[in-house]
């Protein structure tokens, strides 16, 4: 679990090359072409290729692979350049052979998991790619060939402690915990109840460590249920488990049940309510391997939700359907009925609306239990994105950052198999887009710059997260609507190769928000100067006439 | 609110069927009931009534509602509701005419549909006999839906008042019966100041009612053509304005009653301009109007360096009644009725917006003027874009190229000049294309209109920075069309106006009639309101730039910035040079064919001009170009979804976001205020830093409007999310991924 959690946290540095690149413009980097490298960074190879770009045509240039990214450069007159960090790459393919004919048909093709693929032409004599495959094969999978990350070699310094962000005592100190009904255990500080799940955990404070171990005996892999986020006011509570192992035979386990009791009884809750994320269907076939859902007969204090949310392989699918229809061109005819047809934004719709009946549900007073199968992808998705909806502390910056840390990293959602860093096998089936699909729901830009701002998923009270709009409101309660009539494809992260499709880099709302909150401190600083001027005058009333300080208005590039 | 038996409560399909007698709500409800009587405007009638009418609330799935009583005056259909007001929320966006929630302008009435022992049945003119239904649908044009229930009342009012909106609303009708001849609305005074700005905006938006009009904006594109004001009495044709432009080099006018006669539209700042003409397709044996046309070309060539490219836009444009097909269908898509119907149609939802094909006509339209501004702009040739009566598509055509490409018309009083010159004054059929009057031919019904102000949301919405107007003030004007009062969309013609106004005049006690324009806002809304029609996001132009159109843009100049691709096209095959012998040949080549543009499609060569247009810096004071890939022509959201309460944002969406800007908007322009009055008088030296506090501490301190009409704000904080139904019935997947296990492996481990 502990190694999950570190490539998890190098998902964040390839993205943010960008805007890390001017803060360090002071070091001395060696240079690379024209960018700087990053420290730990080192070059591997140089070589003359052809890039067939797919919205120009193929464009000569130059291209440098370093153990952190690849970088080309055109030489001839059409300027283009690509950074792509290596683990973005998904796959590396060589494309034709040494007898193939055809212009540019020899080459290698490169697959990436944000929505493009690179193809690169080679001279055909002489087996010219042969060292930049093997290179680049190496490089960008190093643990499939006993290397490290690039997050373990490099030397970057930070200010600030990224680990540090989230502290899981005070995190529950906030939320309001312990209390009577909750306390804090620390059974699994050394992972021994569950690997997949943090030191700290919150349970019903009448469940005894032996209640816990117990429980873990009937819940798949041990991740029973604990405490992910509490209400302050009715101290109803989300809860987060994986599925029961009730079995073809209808297991029953009265630890189980009682457990569940304890939850429920400790706000009074007439009913607990468990929200199975999976399909009906889906949940049924789990019984065949062992797991399975909460009968009604064994847990007669709960109702049982299906929310209908479908598995990674589905999702996996769906987005790859998706990129279909928008890399390299975006599918022009039949736009609106090919975007139906990969259901990608049905998901969203799906996972939106359960999580808002999750959060419906806990903020009328009802206690809930959320999972899935195994509990760390759907569940991980809705409580998470309740969470957003109920508590304004999650649609901070920094308090978003802790919802990350806490219910995906700690939680254990298997960043490292889910997104394979590193790793060559391209079809493995662990691969889905959870984390970024989660993301879409909330259309977050940039986590870690200061000038970040989370977008709302739906457009709805774009206010409220929109960082210069964000009005801290901390009872308010935010319902997305999880319509199709208001779902958007997020135009900026999945057609963002395509040159066509305007990219505003600050929508303009934000901007001139911005610009009007300066021009009112301006206005306001000037104001202030000029009362204190004339309070002095008037104290002094010595020199009445003398004319207050040649103030002019500077022009502005927004003038009124 | 009444609930009605458990019939309709339980279940998940609403019936018709209500179970409780007239009697049984008698019974309930004490009689002490007051009369109650709508507030009429000044020359409104009121025509009948019924009493108790159930008004089914919109938001159930249940059979909620209101008790009152119907009216139906020659305004409006009316609901009063039996219940006292509860404490009125605060209406940030009030019509004055008329009210969202209970008033529905007679003009605004789309169809009227009737529940009949549970079927429903399209109530037409005829249909109305002795049998008045159960139930009435009104569906409006501006996408309301109202529910009511007439079986209540007594049987002889609840037909007299089904009989009378059926009447009203759907029999074909006088346009003298128009409630614009009888409102007798003075322009409101209204407070001193408002009052004043209110002048102001009515007297900078032109009307091109008159020469001088003309003359002006000629001057101010500096365009080199010839008013002509023969037409003053329409002894020339009274399909054409009263004043219009042409060509210089046209001699005769008299020929043909005006048709093909090339009108001046706009100028380029090269010289090159654009025409639009009605020119009826040429039947090979009328050789004498085939030469009259090739005249009018040779005309228009001359304008500029002898080019012109002509386009038929009935050829390569879908027709009107293409318009209105796909425009019925997708207008169904937003009549929704109840909850279940919503969520049912939430799951197809792209896919039945696609096959409406109403977004892709607004691309073709938009498409098509980019490829006009082109030829404009780029190749600097003079445009004629005809049709067969140069009123509807050329309008839409040649106002989005204007918008395109010249500024001004981005301002609001911009854009009412443009919407008078190319629409109002250019002689777009109003009266017939919105079917005000309910003729019985359906051939010449199309929103046309509504097409265009459509493809210009889509720029709005595109680049909001360049426009000076609001999504809600287009939104505004496309339901103003259907508001009886204005003159504005009331006419065939000028010549239709002129008649029926000269007409009218003696009948009318009061002087001479005059029915006020949509653009004096002001008749319905406060200048409070008004504010919402401004764009905060508009980028003013800095002024001491002002004068710089020319020197702004040097051709050449402009040219070497774009890549060098952008030159490799051939010259365009329409493009005729100095050849007056191949005109006529080149007249027969473009009448085969479509749009002559290159070897390539059109789209390639349109597509390729916009990528070099979005490789230079924004000007958002220069030329405007849309995106028309896939997913940047979108639905126009505010306008569509503003009365279906299951996807209202509350305290959300683009208009919360818009209102926190004017709030700091006006700020700002009060510091500003208050700065220059101290800059200019030095006797101001009042401490303002307690009404700036003020003002700081309100801010953000109000509540947040939502997303639906008319803005309301919300200020309960605790509401019920809404949770969509039949989720997982459509989405069926197929292969064999849906029943995996989530986990095929074991935990993968790095060691």
């Amino acid at each position: 679990a502990l190694l999950a959690h570190i490539p998890g946290k190098a998902i964040w540095i390839p993205d943010h090359t960008h805007t890390h690149r001017a803060s360090r413009e002071s070091l001395k980097m060696e240079p690379l072409a024209d960018v700087a490298m990053l420290p730990g960074e080192e070059r591997v190879i140089d070589k003359d290729i052809i890039y067939i770009c797919p919205f120009n045509a193929a464009v000569k240039g130059k291209v440098f692979i370093t153990n952190y990214r690849l970088y080309f450069k055109n030489t001839d007159s059409t300027p283009v350049t690509l950074d792509v960090p290596l683990g973005v790459i998904s796959r590396i393919e060589k494309m034709g052979g040494a007898s193939s004919r055809g212009e540019n048909s020899y080459g290698l093709e490169i697959t990436c998991k944000d929505m493009r693929n690179l193809r690169f032409a080679l001279k055909q004599e002489g087996h010219s790619r042969r060292d930049i495959f093997e290179i680049l094969f190496k490089y960008a999978f190093p643990l499939s060939h006993g290397m490290q990350l690039f997050a373990f070699l490099s030397q970057e310094k930070y200010e600030e402690n990224g680990w540090n962000v989230y502290e899981a005592m005070e995190e529950y100190r906030r939320q309001g915990l312990p209390s009577s009904e909750w306390r804090v255990t620390f059974i699994n500080k050394n992972y021994e109840l569950c690997d997949t799940y943090p030191t700290i955990l919150v349970v019903p404070y009448k469940a005894t460590e032996e209640d816990l171990r117990r429980v873990a005996t009937f819940r798949s892999r041990c991740r029973i249920p604990v405490l992910s986020w509490f209400h302050k006011e009715n101290h109803a509570v989300i809860m987060r488990c994986s599925q029961p192992l009730v079995g073809m035979s209808g297991k029953r386990n009265k630890d189980d049940e009682r457990y569940l009791d304890l939850i429920r009884e400790a706000n009074g809750t007439t009913k607990l309510t468990i929200y199975d994320a999976r399909p009906n269907v889906n949940a049924v076939a789990n019984k065949a391997t062992g797991g399975g859902y909460e009968g009604d007969d064994a847990y007669q204090n709960a109702e049982l939700v299906f929310l209908d949310i479908h598995n990674i392989h589905v999702m996996r699918e769906s987005l790859k359907k998706l990129k279909d229809i928008v890399y390299p061109n975006v599918e022009e005819s039949h736009w609106l009925s090919s975007l139906e047809s990969t259901h990608w934004l049905e998901h969203i719709k799906l996972v939106l609306s359960g999580a808002i009946q999750v959060a419906d549900k806990v903020s009328s007073g009802s206690s809930v239990v959320v999972h899935c199968s195994d509990g760390w992808d759907r569940t991980a998705q809705l409580t998470s994105l309740a969470m957003l909806m109920l508590d304004s502390f999650y649609r901070t910056l920094r308090g978003f950052q802790v919802l990350l840390e806490k219910e995906w990293i700690s939680f254990g959602h298997k960043f490292a198999s889910r997104i394979g860093h590193g790793d060559k096998n391209h079809a493995d089936q662990d691969r889905s887009p959870i984390f970024l699909q989660f993301i879409d729901c909330i259309l977050q830009n940039n986590v870690r710059v200061k000038t970040a701002s989370l977008w709302s998923f739906v457009n709805s009270d774009t206010s409220l997260y929109i960082n210069p709009f964000y009005t801290s409101e901390s009872s308010r309660v935010l319902y997305p609507v999880a319509s199709m009539r208001h779902l958007e494809l997020w135009v900026t992260y999945y057609i963002r190769w395509n040159p066509r499709i305007q990219h505003q880099q600050q929508s303009p709302v934000e901007q001139r928000y911005k610009e009007l909150l300066a021009l009112r401190d301006q206005y306001l600083k000037k104001l202030e100067e000029l009362q204190l001027s004339d309070s002095t005058h008037l104290t002094n009333s010595s020199t009445p006439n003398a004319a207050t300080p040649n103030q002019h208005i500077t022009h502005l590039q927004t003038p009124f | 609110m009444l609930s009605l038996g458990s019939g309709g409560a339980k279940s998940t399909k609403p019936s018709f069927v209500s179970y409780v007698t007239p009697e049984e709500i008698k019974a309930e409800k004490d009689p002490p009931k007051k009369e109650k009587h709508p507030d009429l405007l000044p020359g409104e009638v009121e025509f009948c009534s019924a009493n108790p009418i159930l008004k089914y609330s919109q938001d159930d799935l249940s059979q909620h509602g209101v008790f009152g009583t119907l009216f139906c005056t020659n305004f409006r259909v009316t609901f009063i509701s039996d219940e006292t007001p509860q404490e009125k929320t605060a209406k940030t966006f009030k019509n004055k005419l008329y009210g969202e929630k209970n008033d529905i302008p007679l003009m605004c009435v789309d169809h009227i549909y009737g529940v009949y022992d549970e079927k429903r049945k399209l109530i037409t003119g005829g249909l109305v006999k002795n049998k008045y239904p159960s139930k009435m649908i009104i569906h409006c044009k501006d996408l309301r839906v109202f529910q009511f229930c007439l079986t209540f009342t007594k049987e002889e009012d609840a037909k007299k008042i089904f009989q009378g909106i059926a009447h009203h609303c759907l029999e074909e009708k006088s346009l003298k019966c128009v409630f614009a001849f009888s409102y007798m609305g003075t322009p409101s005074p209204g407070t001193d100041l408002s009052f004043c700005r209110e002048m102001l905006r009515k007297q900078e938006t032109i009307m091109f009612d008159s020469p001088e009009d003309w003359t002006q904006e000629m001057k101010r594109t500096k365009a080199n053509c010839r008013l002509v004001i023969e037409n003053k009495n329409f002894e020339l044709s009274q399909r054409l304005p009263k004043y219009f432009v042409i060509p210089l080099a046209i001699g005769d006018l008299f020929s043909y009653q005006g048709k093909g006669l090339p009108i001046w539209c706009w100028s380029h700042y090269s010289g090159c301009a654009l025409f639009k003409a009605s020119f009826p397709p040429v039947t090979q044996e009328d050789g004498d109007f085939q030469k009259h046309l090739e005249t009018m070309i040779n005309a228009v060539a001359h304008n500029y360096l002898y080019s012109v490219k002509t386009e038929d836009l009935s050829e390569s444009l879908p027709n009107i009644q293409d318009i209105q097909q796909s425009y019925n269908k997708f207008k169904q898509f937003f009549l929704i009725e109840n909850s279940t119907d919503f969520w049912l149609s939430d799951v197809k939802w792209f896919s039945s917006l696609e096959s409406s094909g109403w977004l892709d006509i607004i691309r073709q339209c938009l498409q098509k003027a980019v490829e006009v501004v082109e030829c404009l702009e780029k190749d600097n040739t003079n445009v004629l874009i005809t049709e067969e009566e140069g009123t509807d598509l050329c309008c839409v055509i040649s106002s989005l190229a204007q918008i395109m490409l010249d500024p001004y018309y981005r301002t609001l009083m911009g854009f009412q000049s443009l919407v008078q010159k190319e629409w109002v004054a250019g002689c777009h059929a109003f009266l017939d294309r919105c079917n005000h009057l309910h003729q019985k031919d359906k051939e010449c019904h199309s929103p046309v209109f509504l097409l265009f102000l459509e493809c210009v949301w889509q720029l709005v919405q595109q680049h909001s920075p360049a426009f000076q107007f609001s999504e809600t003030y287009l939104t505004v004007l496309s339901d103003s069309v259907h508001v009886p009062i204005f003159s504005t969309f009331l006419f065939n013609s000028a010549h239709h106006r002129e008649g029926v106004m000269k007409a009218e005049s003696p009948l009318a006690q009061s002087g001479p009639l005059s029915c006020p324009t949509v653009w004096d806002w002001s008749v319905q809304f406060d200048s409070k309101a008004q504010n919402f029609f401004y764009n905060p996001l508009y980028s003013e132009k800095v002024k001491h730039e002002k004068a710089v159109r020319k020197p702004h843009k040097p051709k050449h100049q402009r040219q070497l910035s774009l890549p060098s691709t952008a030159f490799k096209t051939p010259l365009k095959k329409g493009f005729f040079k100095d050849e007056t012998d191949s005109l006529k040949k080149m007249l027969q080549v473009k009448r085969l064919s479509r749009w002559m543009g290159s070897p390539d499609s059109p789209a390639a060569t349109t597509r390729e001009f916009y990528e070099s247009w979005q490789h230079r810096p924004v000007d958002y004071h220069g030329l405007l170009l849309p995106c028309l890939d896939g997913p940047a022509v979108r639905v126009w959201m505010q306008r569509y979804l503003r009365w279906i309460p299951e996807v209202y944002i509350l305290g959300g969406g683009s208009v919360a976001m818009t209102t926190k800007l004017m709030e700091l908007l006006s700020q700002v322009q009060d510091l500003k205020r208050v700065l220059e009055q101290r800059d200019t008088s030095q006797a101001a030296k009042i401490d303002h830093r307690p009404y700036i506090q003020h003002r700081l501490l309100s801010f953000g301190s109000s509540g947040r409007l939502s997303s639906s009409f008319p803005f309301a704000y919300t200020r309960n904080r605790s509401f019920k999310p809404i949770i969509p139904t039949g989720l997982m019935q459509r989405l069926m997947v197929t292969d064999s991924l849906a029943s995996q296990e989530d986990e095929a492996s074991s935990v993968a481990s790095f060691v």
